[in-house]
């Protein structure tokens, strides 16, 4: 049995950042923050000499002007375009030199930029990065032909593909008032206006060693990465406020939303509804943990609710699953999806779902399923270990969305705390449909058909 | 944030993952002792596994490969071999695949399977407090799989649906297309998953020969990696393989070339970014001028944002968020395959500057600035490759079917040094000189098929 087979929903919905794993309670893990109010955290793995090198900027898509969506993720791209010190590609250059990999990333809630090379190449890559956070030099050359890029991105990403079609439209639903509701690669017709001036903008408002955090993984101590950070990034003079990240947020949400997506390659239906829950960052103290157990016993592996109903014992689906990302600064995402057998409809599959859901609300799980899950949820956080990569993005991303090492560290303890009552008590009050987008993927008619 | 959606990576270098597993860019230097010290285990019953031994995260990861994968499939039923991968941690021995699945995850336990072209590759993935039970569960995979009726029956159904898909993904297109002209009549042309025609033909009776013609101990290669000791590796080998057969019973493969190089084959499906898979014949993992091959290939289009295509096609006009091609061999084959995507009416532009570039490195070779800096490259990112147990197990085994020898980490830095300016300009000749097989999926504006015969 391979799951992941249907990668499709799979992908819709588990992000790349999603729940589970963390780290084991690591008491090496080092936190702490420079003149500048540069925070920085290391964490130690001894078992190969190479490091991972990350910064985190606490800007996302989120915080963008309206009217200007895909401007935090333009800005990425162009931050590989030079600065004074460093013009050109040379940065890139340099990382390729040395055998590195690099790379970046934009959510709606932050944005990353990393390096992994080997260990003796660490303090170089913290100079580069230094050097970027205030340098960076634009010009329309360069400007035009990376717009041209992203806009090839977003065609791969999403014009290209109904799944990802679908996920913006339902995300767009699902957020009322929440800038969340904007795709962070931007809408199509407004990434075609952005321009150097925009960039620059958002750059200097948000680009500042106060509203960062540096995550080093691998093969270092921490005393060696104090001394660095201070060497490199310490000289960066803050030049923004820090303002707390307010986002308009969502009002009482009243009403069940649907959307359908209907295009004609489409040859795989599907059903995917997405809750509107709390993230590790705004639930109340162990809730966030509680929704981690309720989505790995309704919907992850083959023994899971979802699952085990759906697709083995109604034999009505090919595919059932659900999925909580619990990082996140504002709002988080608890999904239910099912892919129907030929001949089976959406409706039916939908209703299968929701009959799944209210045997929880109504019965709860039973100690067996909480005990299982638990042990799961416990070993994603020691098979994390195993990869410095992982473990670096995981602390960069919960830090980023207002989290703290202590809270990172503190999950697997809190996940042995949850009860089975805790997970009743969570779905039914979370597993609400007024605070829900549900979304149909279905084939549409051929052109050919549609006039015939 | 969560959804993928969200997360937006710059260059995602989509390579050949989608083509081949044996492409993990085998590149290595100086690594660490603690990483790379490897062992050679052989059990009592004569099995043999690589270790690399490393108590500091508490758990273990095996990995190993069966030579015999979808190029055994029988005719007319192309996708046996991965349908019987795909069940065989179903149901096993006295366990239904409820029971069986619900003691592999209750103990966090993950067991997979897969078959590509030449290999069912399998990995375990425990906690070391949960090793004998997993060690128990692997044994009963390989020896005791039930194929039952439903199981097979729900793996089919799952299978099917991913090739629907597939007939309306421009990616997935473009790469069967090339696979269907490069390997016309070969095993190779089927996919791996087989086809909506085949997949339904495929029997029980099918899976179970499959199974005790290619799980054998003859054609077995296995990897070890984490919080184990050598003496605790032989004994879990012969309780978890000493059962298997001893000798495989493979039908022997063609070794082949790619056919139609010099031919364009465009697909028209309505989307507004053509996809574009291109390649041509590569040059064998043992062949001698395997290193130079894989150094210029890497200034062509290899995975750093400095090749001549990311260059050309993304930096300097915008053509394309990705453009890459790997070096890729399988064992019966040796190819170099590429691909891009890009918005239909720059797709002609798009094709005749890649093929404008491969032209002026087969002619004119790389610079000696170009070669050197792809070395450094080259012997220094390997450790990269080594910082984690799975890709470490991968490694191995990797390094075992291709015949490399163990102490293959420690010899490769000299053997990438010892490529000269000469052998590369000589081997970008070889390698690049042949043509290219091009498939275009889209509403590519000027790009149009060309017969067959053209060159």
């Amino acid at each position: 049995m391979l799951l992941a087979k249907l990668p499709m929903l799979i992908v819709a919905l588990a992000g790349a950042l999603a729940c589970c794993g963390r780290a084991q309670a690591a008491p090496t893990v080092t936190d702490f923050k420079l003149g500048n109010g540069l925070e920085v955290v290391v964490i130690p793995d001894h078992r190969a000499p190479v490091v991972t090198h990350m910064i985190w900027y606490k800007v996302g898509a989120a915080d963008e002007t309206p009217g200007k969506s895909g401007l935090a993720h333009f800005l990425e791209h162009l931050m590989f375009k030079g600065t004074e010190k460093n013009p050109g590609d040379a940065f890139s250059q340099d990382v390729a030199e040395i055998g590195g990999q690099e790379n970046a990333f934009t959510t709606s809630d932050y944005t990353g930029f990393f390096q992994r090379v080997p260990r003796e190449h660490l303090k170089e890559m913290m100079a580069l990065e230094a050097d970027r956070i205030t340098g960076l030099v634009l010009t329309d050359d360069v400007v035009r032909p990376e717009l041209n890029v992203v806009l090839e991105e977003e065609n791969m990403r999403v014009a290209n593909n109904p799944v990802g079609r679908l996920g913006e439209q339902m995300d767009a639903a699902l957020y009322l008032n929440h800038p969340y509701g904007r795709p962070a690669i931007g809408w199509r017709h407004e990434i075609e206006k952005l321009n150097r001036d925009d960039a620059l903008a958002f750059y200097r408002r948000f680009y500042t060693p106060n509203n960062a955090v540096v995550i080093v993984a691998g093969d270092v101590t921490a005393e060696e990465v104090r001394a660095d950070a201070e060497a490199t990034y310490g000289k960066v003079a803050p030049r923004a406020e820090n303002n707390p990240r307010q986002h308009p947020m969502e009002p009482v949400q009243e009403a069940p939303r649907t959307v359908t997506l209907a295009d004609s390659r489409v040859e795989q239906p599907s059903v995917t509804r997405n809750y509107l829950v709390p993230s590790e960052t705004t639930a109340k103290p162990g809730e966030s943990e509680t929704l981690d157990v309720l989505a790995n016993i309704l919907g992850s592996g083959a023994n899971s609710r979802l699952y085990r109903t759906l697709v083995v014992d109604k034999g009505i689906a090919l595919n059932a699953g659900a999925d909580y990302s619990s990082t996140a600064l504002d709002y988080a995402k608890l999904g239910v999806y099912g892919v129907p057998k030929p001949g089976v409809t959406l409706r039916q599959v939908e209703d299968g779902i929701d009959a799944v859901l209210a045997d929880v609300v109504e019965h709860g799980v039973t100690a067996d399923e909480l005990d299982s899950a638990k042990n799961r949820l416990i070993a994603q956080a020691v098979y994390a270990q195993d990869n410095q990569a992982t473990l670096a993005r995981w602390y960069g991303a919960a830090i980023a969305c207002g989290e703290t090492v202590d809270m990172v560290q503190a999950w697997p303890d809190h996940i042995r705390a949850v009860t089975a009552d805790a997970v009743q008590a969570v779905a039914r009050q979370w597993l609400d449909r007024r605070r829900s987008v549900t979304g149909y993927l279905v084939q549409s008619l051929k052109p050919e058909e549609k006039h015939s | 944030m969560n959804a993928i959606a969200r997360v937006l990576s710059k260059p995602v270098h989509r390579a050949a993952v989608a083509i081949a597993i044996p492409l993990l860019a085998v590149a290595a230097s100086a690594a660490p002792a603690s990483a790379t010290t490897i062992e050679r285990v052989v059990s009592a019953s004569g099995i043999e596994a690589w270790l690399v031994r490393e108590p500091a995260v508490p758990l273990i990861a095996i990995d190993f490969a069966f030579t015999g994968g979808a190029a055994q499939d029988p005719a007319g039923k192309a996708g046996t071999a991965y349908l019987a991968a795909s069940t065989l941690n179903d149901g096993v021995g006295e366990f239904d695949s409820k029971t069986f699945h619900e003691r592999l995850e209750h103990k966090a336990i993950e067991l997979n399977f897969s078959a590509d072209r030449d290999a069912l590759r399998g990995s375990l993935r425990t906690l070391s407090e949960n090793r004998d039970e997993a060690f128990a569960d692997l044994r009963l995979s390989l020896t005791a799989a039930r194929f039952d009726s439903g199981d097979v029956e729900l793996n089919r159904a799952q299978i099917l649906s991913a090739l629907r898909r597939a007939t309306t993904s421009p990616t997935d297109i473009a790469n069967q297309r090339w696979w269907d002209i490069a390997f016309a009549g070969h095993p190779y042309s089927r996919p791996a998953n087989g086809t909506l025609e085949s997949v339904p033909n495929i029997t029980i009776a099918d899976l179970k020969t499959y199974a005790h013609r290619a799980l054998a101990r003859d054609n077995l290669k296995i990897a070890v990696v984490g919080d184990i000791d050598a003496e605790t590796v032989k004994t879990m080998l012969d309780n978890v393989f000493g059962a298997l057969p001893a000798r495989a019973e493979l039908t022997p493969v063609a070794n082949a070339g790619p056919q139609g190089v010099g031919r364009r084959a465009v697909v028209n499906l309505d989307v507004p970014q053509a996809v574009i898979e291109f390649g041509g014949a590569g040059i064998g993992r043992k062949d001698p001028d395997f290193m130079a091959a894989y150094i210029v290939n890497h200034i062509l289009g290899g995975g750093s944002f400095s090749s001549r295509l990311y260059q050309e096609v993304r930096e300097k006009r915008g053509l394309a968020y990705g453009v890459s091609d790997s070096l890729v061999w399988y064992d019966h084959t040796a190819l170099f395959l590429g691909s891009t995507a890009t918005r239909a009416d720059r797709s002609a532009e798009t094709l005749d500057l890649i093929q404008k570039e491969i032209r002026r490195l087969a002619d004119d070779g790389p610079t000696a600035e170009e070669l050197a800096k792809a070395k450094a490259y080259l012997n220094s990112s390997f450790a990269l490759n080594l910082d984690t147990s799975s890709k470490i197990a991968s490694l191995l085994v990797q390094l075992q079917r291709d015949d490399l020898g163990i102490d293959y980490i420690a010899r490769r830095p000299a053997m990438i040094e010892s490529v000269t300016l000469d052998d590369a300009r000589r081997v970008a000749k070889r390698l690049l000189n042949g043509g290219l097989l091009v498939t275009v999926v889209g509403k590519p504006e000027g790009v149009a098929s060309t017969a067959p015969t053209a060159n």
